[in-house]
Parts: C-alpha cells; sequence; structure tokens
C-alpha cells in the first residue's frame, strides 16, 4: 500500500446518532451508509433506522453552472481523441495548445457565471458556496495555464519568459481595475494609487502602460521634467525578445546587457535621487531583490515575484534552470511566517518539471476529476507520461479518466457524457461501460432506445439482449404483448419470443381471435427467430387464407404445420378441429394422400393420448375430447371417399 | 454556420418549439418554448431570442438566448406543442398531458389545465410519446398504444381508442382535420378517420419486410398526401397516402434514430431533420435544376428510389418536388446545419428563417438565417 498523503476527510451522517452501527457499500461514486442491528448477542431485535443515506463524494457534479463545464470539456475531449496520431509532432503542437486554450475558456466562462451568480444572490450560504466554486476554478486555471506555458507548449529560453508574463499578467489582473478607477478620477496623478499602479505595471512588464501613466505626472512637475524624460528613455529602450524575429538569443542577450548597465549607471550616479518614486523604479528595472521584496503587497504571490525577478534579472531564463528560481523565490517570498498551501506546492512541481507530482497534488487538494483527468489526458497526448505505469489498473490517464467518468455516470442526466470517455480508454473502458450501462434506469422507450443505441454501437450484445428483455418483460407485465414481441425480435432472444408466442396462443385458445394482429401479420423475416413464433405466424396466415376462402392454400399449410412439426403437439388438437369445416366442405380439399397424412396425425396423437388416460381430469372433458376425435375420424373417412372417388374418375 | 449560436442550459433538451406568430403580421419569431428529459427535476422552459432590440445587447449577448420563466414538469417532456400564442401542451413520461399558460405580461407560467396518467397500463403508467393539437382538439398517443383525443375546453376526455396499436406508437400529426396518422414501432403509418366510429385505422401503410421502427412523422404543408416519416436506421421516407402502402422514396440520411423531420412551414421545398447520431440536416428539393449540381455544393447523400412512376391523374404542375425525386439530376441536396457534435439532436423547429434545435449535450442551437 502506498502511505497515506494526507488525512482523511471525516463525514458525519447526521441520523446516525453515537454508539449506532453503521454498515456501508461501495457505489460507483458514491456511497451508501444504514444503521445496522449490532447487538447480536443481546438478541433484541429494537427497531433500526429505517433510512439508507447516500454518502456523495462529488457535489459539484450536481452544481448546474458545472454541468456546463462538463459539457463542453465533454465535446473538446473527443475533439481531442480524433487529432490523428501518425501526424509529426511539429504539427501537433499547435492544436494540442489551441485545444489546451480551449479547456481553459471554457473554465473561464464558467467562473465569470459562478461570480456572477455569487455576487447576484442574495442567500449568503450559497453566495459562498459559489465563491468557493469560483476560487477553485480560478486556481484550476491558473495551474492548467502553466502547465501550457511550460509542458504543452514547451517555450524554448526568451519565448518562455514571454509566457510566463502573459500568464502573471492574466491572474493578477487587479491592477488594471485599479488603473480605470485612478484614471476615471479627476487628476489621476494625485490619486493614492498612482503609484501604485505605476509599480504594478513596471512589475508585470508593462512598461508602455507604465510610462502613459509617467507622463501625467511628469506634466504636472516640470522641474523634474529631465528626471522623468529619463526614466522614459530607460523604460523605452528595454529590449524584450522577439521569438518571431531575426534577433538570435545571444544578440538578445547582448542587447539586453547593455540596457541593464545603463540602468545601473544611472542608479550609480543618482539619477534619481530626488524622487523617490523613480528611484524605486530604476532600482526595480535594475532587478534589485530587496526592492522586489519591499513590494510584496502588489506582487500578491510568489510567483509574480519570480516571474518579476526573472524579467529584470535573467530574462534568457532556460526551463531547465527555472526550479532553482522557482525554489529559492517561494523561500525568499514566503520567509518563515507563511506556510506552503498546497497551491503553492503544486506550481513549485510544475516548475520543476515534476508532471506527476503536479497531477498527484491535483487530485488531492480538488475534490473532483474534472480537472486531473482533463489535463492528463492531454499531456498523455502530447506524449510527456509515457514513462509512468501504475502498480494497479492500466496507466495514469486511464485510470483518471475512469475515475472521472465514473463519477458521470452516477449522475441521473449526465451519464451519456460518460460514454464518450469509456470509450477512449482502451483497456478497462469497456468493461466499465458494460458494467454501468446495464445500470441505467429505463423509464421509457426513448431511453431504452438511446441506450440501447449505445450498445449495439459497441457491439455489446450482452447487454442489447439484458435492455431488450426488461423492456419486453416489463411489456409484459402491463399485458402488451405485441410491444413484448418487438423487443424480443429485437434482442434476437428466441427463448423469449416462444414464451410470448405461447402466450399469443394461449389467448387465441381462450378468446378464438388473435390480438395484435397489425403485428403478426406483419411479421416477415422476423418470424424465423424461434419455432414457436414461425407456427404462430403460419397458424395466423392459415387464418388469413380461410378467411380469403383460399381453402386448399389453406388445408396444404395446415398439414404443413403438423407434418413439418412446426405445430407443437399441443396444439395438434386445434389444428385437426380447424380442419374438420375444411373436410365438410362440399367440393374435395384435401387428397387422398393429404387424408391418409391427417389420419396419421390423428392417429400419433391419440396413441400419444392413450398413454395417459383418466388422470382424474374431469369425465366431461374427456368426454368432449373422444367425441371431437370420433367426429374427426367419421370426417376424414368421408373425405377420404370422396377424394378416391374424385381422384379415380377420369375428367371428361 | 457562423450564424449558429449555442447556448448550454444545464438540462437535456428533449423538444424545441417556436411560440406560432400571428399569420395577419409578418412578424418574425421570438420565443421558443423548450421541455427537458432525464433530469431529477424536469422543466418546460420559454426563452426569447430577443429580436425587438432588447436591453442585451451590450453585454455581448447579443442573440444568445435568454431565459424568459420556467416551471416544473413531473417526468420526461416527451412531446410539446404551442395550442396557441399563451398555450402549450406538454406530454410527459408519466402519462400526464398538461395544458401550461404562458403569462407574457408578468413572464410567468401556470397550469391552466392537466389529464393526469391518461395513458396507463392497467398497474402502471404509460409514457405518453406525441401529441398534436389544432386548438381546441388536442390529440395523444403513447406506448400503450391508444389513441386519446381531448378538447381544451372540457374537462373530461372525448375518445380513446384502446388498442390502436400493439406496439408503441412513436409520433401523431393531422392529416386533414378529421383525419390523423400515427407511426409505430414496427414501421407502420396508420391513418385513422375521426368520423367513422370504429376503432380500427382507415387505412394502413408499412415499410415492407424489415419492421423499422418510425420515429416522427411530418405532412406537407400544403399537398396534405405527401409523408415524410423517419426511422430508427435513420432513412427518411417520402410517403403518397393516396396510392400504395409503401413509401414512395427511401433516403439515407442518419446513422442513427432520426428523431424528427419537419417541412418548412412556408417553403416546403426544405425538410430539416436531426437525429441520434448528433447531426441536423437540411435538405432542399429544387424543382428546376439549372444548375449543375457540381455547383450546388453541399453534400448528396445516395438516395434511393422505389418508384419512379408518376402519380396517375395528377396534375403535373402540382406534383410536389418530393414525389419527382430523381437523384441522378441531383435534385435533392443535403447540408449539415450543425458543427460536428457527437451527442443526439432531440427536436428542431423551424419557423420563417429561424430555427432551433435542442440536444443531449444540454445545448439549445439556433440559427437565424436558414437559407429557405
Amino acid at each position: 500500500m502506498e502511505e497515506l498523503d494526507v488525512e482523511p476527510a471525516i463525514t458525519n451522517i447526521p441520523a446516525a446518532s453515537d454508539g449506532k452501527h453503521l454498515g456501508f457499500a461501495w457505489g460507483p461514486g458514491d456511497i451508501l451508509a444504514y444503521e445496522t442491528l449490532y447487538k447480536a448477542s443481546s438478541g433484541a431485535k429494537g427497531s433500526g433506522c429505517s433510512f439508507i443515506h447516500e454518502v456523495r463524494k462529488d457535489e459539484d457534479i450536481y452544481s448546474p453552472i458545472l454541468r456546463k463545464l462538463f459539457n463542453e470539456s465533454h465535446h473538446i475531449f473527443v475533439g481531442l481523441q480524433t487529432i490523428r496520431e501518425d501526424l509529426p509532432n511539429k504539427n501537433k503542437k499547435p492544436q494540442f495548445v489551441s485545444i489546451s486554450k480551449n479547456y481553459r475558456s471554457v473554465i473561464r466562462a464558467c467562473m465569470e457565471e459562478l461570480q456572477q451568480v455569487a455576487v447576484s444572490t442574495k442567500d449568503a450560504k450559497v453566495s459562498m458556496q459559489y465563491g468557493n466554486q469560483v476560487s477553485i476554478l480560478l486556481a484550476i486555471e491558473l495551474i492548467w495555464n502553466l502547465c501550457e506555458v511550460l509542458f504543452i507548449d514547451a517555450a524554448p529560453a526568451g519565448s518562455l519568459l514571454l509566457h510566463l508574463l502573459d500568464w502573471v499578467r492574466l491572474h493578477k489582473a487587479d491592477v488594471d481595475e485599479k488603473a480605470r478607477e485612478v484614471l476615471q478620477s479627476e487628476s489621476p496623478a494625485e490619486h493614492h494609487d498612482y503609484w501604485d499602479v505605476v509599480v504594478s505595471y513596471v512589475l508585470q512588464g508593462r512598461l508602455e502602460e507604465a510610462r502613459q501613466m509617467l507622463v501625467k505626472q511628469a506634466t504636472l512637475q516640470p522641474a523634474a521634467r529631465n528626471m522623468y524624460k529619463l526614466m522614459d528613455t530607460l523604460l523605452t529602450k528595454m529590449p524584450f525578445y522577439n521569438p518571431g524575429g531575426t534577433q538570435t538569443l545571444t544578440e538578445f542577450d547582448v542587447k539586453w546587457r547593455n540596457w541593464h548597465e545603463e540602468v545601473d549607471r544611472c542608479l550609480q550616479d543618482n539619477s534619481f535621487a530626488s524622487n523617490r518614486h523613480l528611484e524605486i523604479i530604476c532600482r526595480i528595472l535594475v532587478g534589485d531583490e530587496d526592492m522586489l521584496l519591499d513590494h510584496k503587497e502588489l506582487l500578491g504571490t510568489w510567483y509574480h515575484f519570480l516571474v518579476t525577478r526573472l524579467l529584470f534579472s535573467h530574462p534568457t531564463v532556460k526551463p531547465t534552470e527555472l526550479h532553482y528560481y522557482a525554489q529559492s523565490c517561494m523561500t525568499m517570498f514566503l520567509d518563515s511566517r507563511n506556510v506552503p498551501e498546497p497551491l503553492d506546492n503544486i506550481l513549485l512541481a510544475a516548475f520543476e518539471f515534476d508532471i506527476h507530482q503536479v497531477i498527484k497534488d491535483c487530485s488531492i487538494a480538488l475534490n473532483n476529476w474534472w480537472f486531473v483527468a482533463h489535463l492528463t489526458d492531454l499531456l498523455d497526448h502530447c506524449k510527456l507520461l509515457q514513462s509512468h505505469n501504475l502498480h494497479f489498473g492500466s496507466n495514469l490517464r486511464e485510470f483518471l479518466l475512469l475515475e472521472y467518468a465514473s463519477g458521470l455516470f452516477t449522475h441521473h442526466s449526465l451519464w451519456q457524457l460518460a460514454v464518450d470517455y469509456f470509450d477512449h480508454c482502451p483497456e478497462f473502458g469497456r468493461v466499465y461501460l458494460e458494467l454501468q450501462i446495464e445500470r441505467v434506469p429505463l423509464d421509457t422507450e426513448r431511453k431504452a432506445l438511446k441506450v440501447l443505441r449505445i450498445c449495439e454501437q459497441r457491439q455489446m450484445s450482452e447487454q442489447v439482449r439484458s435492455i431488450c428483455k426488461i423492456m419486453a418483460m416489463r411489456a409484459l407485465r402491463n399485458n402488451r404483448l405485441g410491444s413484448a414481441l418487438s423487443w424480443s425480435i429485437r434482442a434476437k432472444d428466441a427463448a423469449f419470443a416462444t414464451l410470448i408466442s405461447e402466450r399469443f396462443l394461449q389467448d387465441y385458445c381462450a378468446r378464438g381471435t388473435f390480438s395484435d394482429l397489425d403485428l403478426i401479420d406483419n411479421l416477415g423475416p422476423a418470424m424465423l427467430l424461434s419455432d414457436r413464433l414461425t407456427f404462430l405466424g403460419k397458424y395466423r396466415e392459415f387464418h388469413k387464407l380461410y378467411g380469403e376462402k383460399r381453402f386448399s392454400e389453406a388445408a396444404k399449410l395446415l398439414l404443413s404445420l403438423m407434418t413439418a412439426k412446426i405445430a407443437p403437439r399441443s396444439f395438434w388438437m386445434t389444428l385437426l378441429t380447424d380442419a374438420l369445416p375444411l373436410l365438410e366442405q362440399k367440393e374435395v380439399i384435401f387428397s387422398a394422400d393429404q387424408t391418409h397424412e391427417l389420419m396419421f396425425c390423428l392417429e400419433e396423437l391419440t396413441s400419444s393420448l392413450n398413454i395417459t388416460p383418466g388422470t382424474d381430469g374431469s369425465m366431461q372433458d374427456e368426454d368432449i375430447e373422444l367425441t371431437k376425435v370420433e367426429l374427426l375420424r367419421l370426417a376424414l373417412a368421408r373425405n377420404l371417399a370422396m377424394a378416391i372417388v374424385k381422384e379415380g374418375t377420369v375428367e371428361t | 454556420m457562423e450564424s449558429v449560436n449555442a447556448k448550454y442550459v444545464s438540462q437535456k433538451i428533449s423538444k424545441t418549439r417556436w411560440r406560432p406568430v400571428s399569420h395577419s403580421s409578418l412578424q418574425q419569431p421570438d420565443i421558443f418554448a423548450t421541455g427537458s428529459w432525464d433530469n431529477e427535476n424536469n422543466k418546460i422552459s420559454f426563452w426569447s431570442i430577443g429580436n425587438h432590440g432588447s436591453s442585451d445587447m451590450e453585454d455581448g449577448f447579443e442573440g444568445d438566448p435568454q431565459l424568459l420563466c420556467e416551471h416544473k414538469h413531473d417526468g420526461d417532456v416527451l412531446d410539446l406543442q404551442f395550442l396557441d400564442q399563451d398555450r402549450i401542451v406538454t406530454t410527459s413520461s408519466t402519462g400526464a398531458v398538461t395544458i401550461f399558460r404562458h403569462h407574457q405580461n408578468s413572464e410567468t407560467i401556470s397550469v391552466s389545465q392537466s389529464w393526469p396518467r391518461v395513458h396507463r397500463y392497467p398497474c402502471d403508467n404509460a409514457p405518453c410519446t406525441g401529441v398534436v393539437c389544432s386548438s381546441p382538439e388536442i390529440v395523444t398517443v403513447g406506448e400503450d398504444g391508444k389513441i386519446i383525443v381531448f378538447r381544451a375546453d372540457q374537462e373530461g376526455v372525448v375518445r380513446v381508442i384502446e388498442n390502436a396499436d400493439s406496439s408503441t406508437i412513436h409520433a401523431v400529426t393531422y392529416l386533414r382535420t378529421t383525419e390523423i396518422l400515427t407511426v409505430n414501432s414496427i414501421g407502420q403509418l396508420k391513418l385513422w378517420d375521426f368520423r367513422q366510429q370504429s376503432n380500427s385505422p382507415s387505412q394502413i401503410l408499412s415499410l415492407s419486410g424489415d419492421r423499422v421502427p418510425l420515429h416522427c412523422v411530418d405532412r406537407h404543408p400544403n399537398q396534405q398526401h405527401i409523408v415524410a416519416t423517419g426511422g430508427q436506421d435513420g432513412m427518411l421516407c417520402v410517403w403518397d397516402v393516396r396510392q400504395g402502402s409503401t413509401p414512395f422514396s427511401l433516403m439515407e440520411a442518419h446513422s442513427a434514430e432520426m428523431w424528427e423531420v419537419h417541412f418548412h412551414p412556408t417553403n416546403p421545398d426544405h425538410l430539416f431533420t436531426c437525429s441520434e447520431d448528433g447531426s441536423l440536416l437540411h435538405w432542399e428539393t429544387s424543382t428546376h435544376s439549372d444548375m449543375p449540381s457540381f455547383l450546388q455544393g453541399g453534400r448528396n447523400n445516395s438516395m434511393i428510389s422505389r418508384s419512379a412512376m408518376a402519380p396517375a391523374g395528377g396534375n403535373q404542375s402540382l406534383i410536389s418536388a418530393w414525389l419527382n425525386g430523381d437523384s441522378s439530376k441531383g435534385r435533392l441536396e443535403t447540408t449539415h446545419m450543425l458543427p460536428s457534435q457527437t451527442l443526439s439532436v432531440n427536436s428542431l423547429d423551424v419557423l420563417g428563417q429561424f430555427l432551433v434545435c435542442g440536444t443531449d449535450g444540454e445545448a439549445i442551437f439556433v440559427n437565424r438565417q436558414v437559407p429557405v
């Protein structure tokens, strides 16, 4: 067993008080807990609590807004699976990055909606619940974005920093809000947040915006015009790497160093000594760590600090060096009073390029599988996970997808999404699907048809049979023989079709008419499914022929039903009785040969009947049977005579 | 494709219907109703697509359907039809038929009339699968094989045809004011004439042999003898109920159950179908194909024409393009109307240039520029 990473969470079952014993049963996602009568020794049969509690592991799945996340991401997931394997990696990377961006935009859309609801709702508890979900999604998006930069896009030195800057800017958007506030005030330059905004811009490397802000201050202080002009030049001249350009990384590095020395010179000759704020900015530009740490409030997080520090000290940082800076920045920033939170550790693990640690920590810290399942799947498509196999189940990707999909399957409505996830788990997906799909409650035929379609598309014949059987049984219980027969024909379930055909024949014997003629008359090739069904169809055909007065065809069919052993022996007497009116017709319908065969059938039947005579069945029934046989014999004999005469007569 | 808007609504949509617009004015449809299925709590909802320059424009929500109001619905909504501008009839998996009233002033919905458990077995509820109405008459069909007639102004049931079908009736439509047409799960179309008191159909048409269940039916808006049906195998069948008992033509359309088929109400050369396979198709027959087929774009489906004979005694100019089908001339065009998507499109409705459809992916798509 693996070591426990965290203390297990405790869930109290409200109705189960102290001293009671609980039993439980695992579900695919949830647990059922119930009270048990433990005191077997005392023999007391006290009334136990009659409630069963459903303990849900994952509440998020029931959030109406998060459902949109599940549905939209399902669509992206399916799209990702169809990217062709054989494309060269170079062509696939932009696709993976764009898919990753799609996932993130879905998260953001969901987040915005949650935020709106959280603000607009009046219920404080609901508001807090939504607020929590927003912060979770925010963290998810932050991690995802970093993973995208580091793993999926795998930016090389130079552009790596640019991506990281974008990442920080996206997740530290409060600067813009503050800037808007400042700019909308009457005199922005005198606003108390003015310098915070300027410094924040610089910290995020948004130098153009910082310059525009500084202009406002410069116009107010004509005396310090030169100083502002110098700062403006420094900010303008700061080189940024242009990955699309012709400049090599070394050229950029030389250029950057020159600029850095220039800033340093300004600092040395105290160019900004008379203005505290410009002095601060200059020291930030030169990468002064103490000065950066003085602005913890504006930086907010250690990873912002990290990116700013890299920007002004090591703009050509290589991916492999990141972990060193990340570690030191985190230590410097958090110092002793702050303990790193799970999020900090996850991000650090990402900077260390320890993908498995990221996934593991996320699985522990987050309460649903959505994030890890989708991220792992994407990383797996990028071929970043191949070396890792679990000692249980299949690989990590499949394990997480299965967990996520199983969770979806417990939902009364989202189960349909889970099917596609199972489809893309090559090893165990099918088994999971087979086990789960049979347990979908089938309220209507339409739902049954949808489930059937899922099974049929995947050639899950066992499940198809089972679903059809459920539907057929239900129809049978409700006395809908036609429906029941249709379902068993669809399942090609011969035994059940036989059973239902039996019922039809019983009904016919009892009532003398067929029910559900529209079905029986249109059986077509489906008739061949079972012998009894064939007989039912053929027997009905006989009635139809008889009704249409096509006697000789009817007679031929009737006889063949017995001689070809299609009719069950128990039904022969009925068939022979049906032959009676044909025998009594004025013209000869049964030929001599046919009459012989009929006689043979009758004898075969009576001889087998005589073996078990008089088993205290009512005498009356037996009498009727005997009379029938007598009548038949008479009719047969008469018909035979007529037939011989007719056949012996030469037509003139 | 740009004019298609998807909105995720957190419920699987079983039916979508435009609210009818009055014939006198040349109004655009702006409100539609949806019903959900397979939820713990199902709902019927009214949505506005905001054609009348609503205040939402600056929010960047332009064109996004906005929820007006919703109401709880017992059981899955299996079918949905507007009775008139304010009233809508729903049928439920619990066997109930309900009329809801939409109060447009207060944007609320209330139950105006309901017939609980009208479709039932001796000891269980039977889902009511379809409804068709021509105010005030309402006709419903169900898994119990019954046809039930109601009047919106009467409390009781007007007429019940017990054992109208031995299998499930999946859909119903009016053929004429006194005649209806039902389709069932063994591939039959049955015509019922309400002027006759007998409880048996006046005509039965069927797919020969293979007994493929039929799921939907729609009648040509102008030529009442032309009927289109869609079945489990995704085939589109066009029937001429005046002649023959087999379909006039069969066209391969979808790879799974076709859930709905609709002729365009005012331009019946166009037809729309949606399916379990997640696609929505727009069919167009061009009565005069001057343009070579290779210029027409779109995807041509193979088409099997069962009988090519022209209807006897029919005025040639009145023969519908649908009964004229000839694949060799490329007269029938089909176009996919949705971006690729995997989950079933359960329902569609089209009115004017506006089309709305709902899916199992919990999305509603609205297309405002249907090329008709």
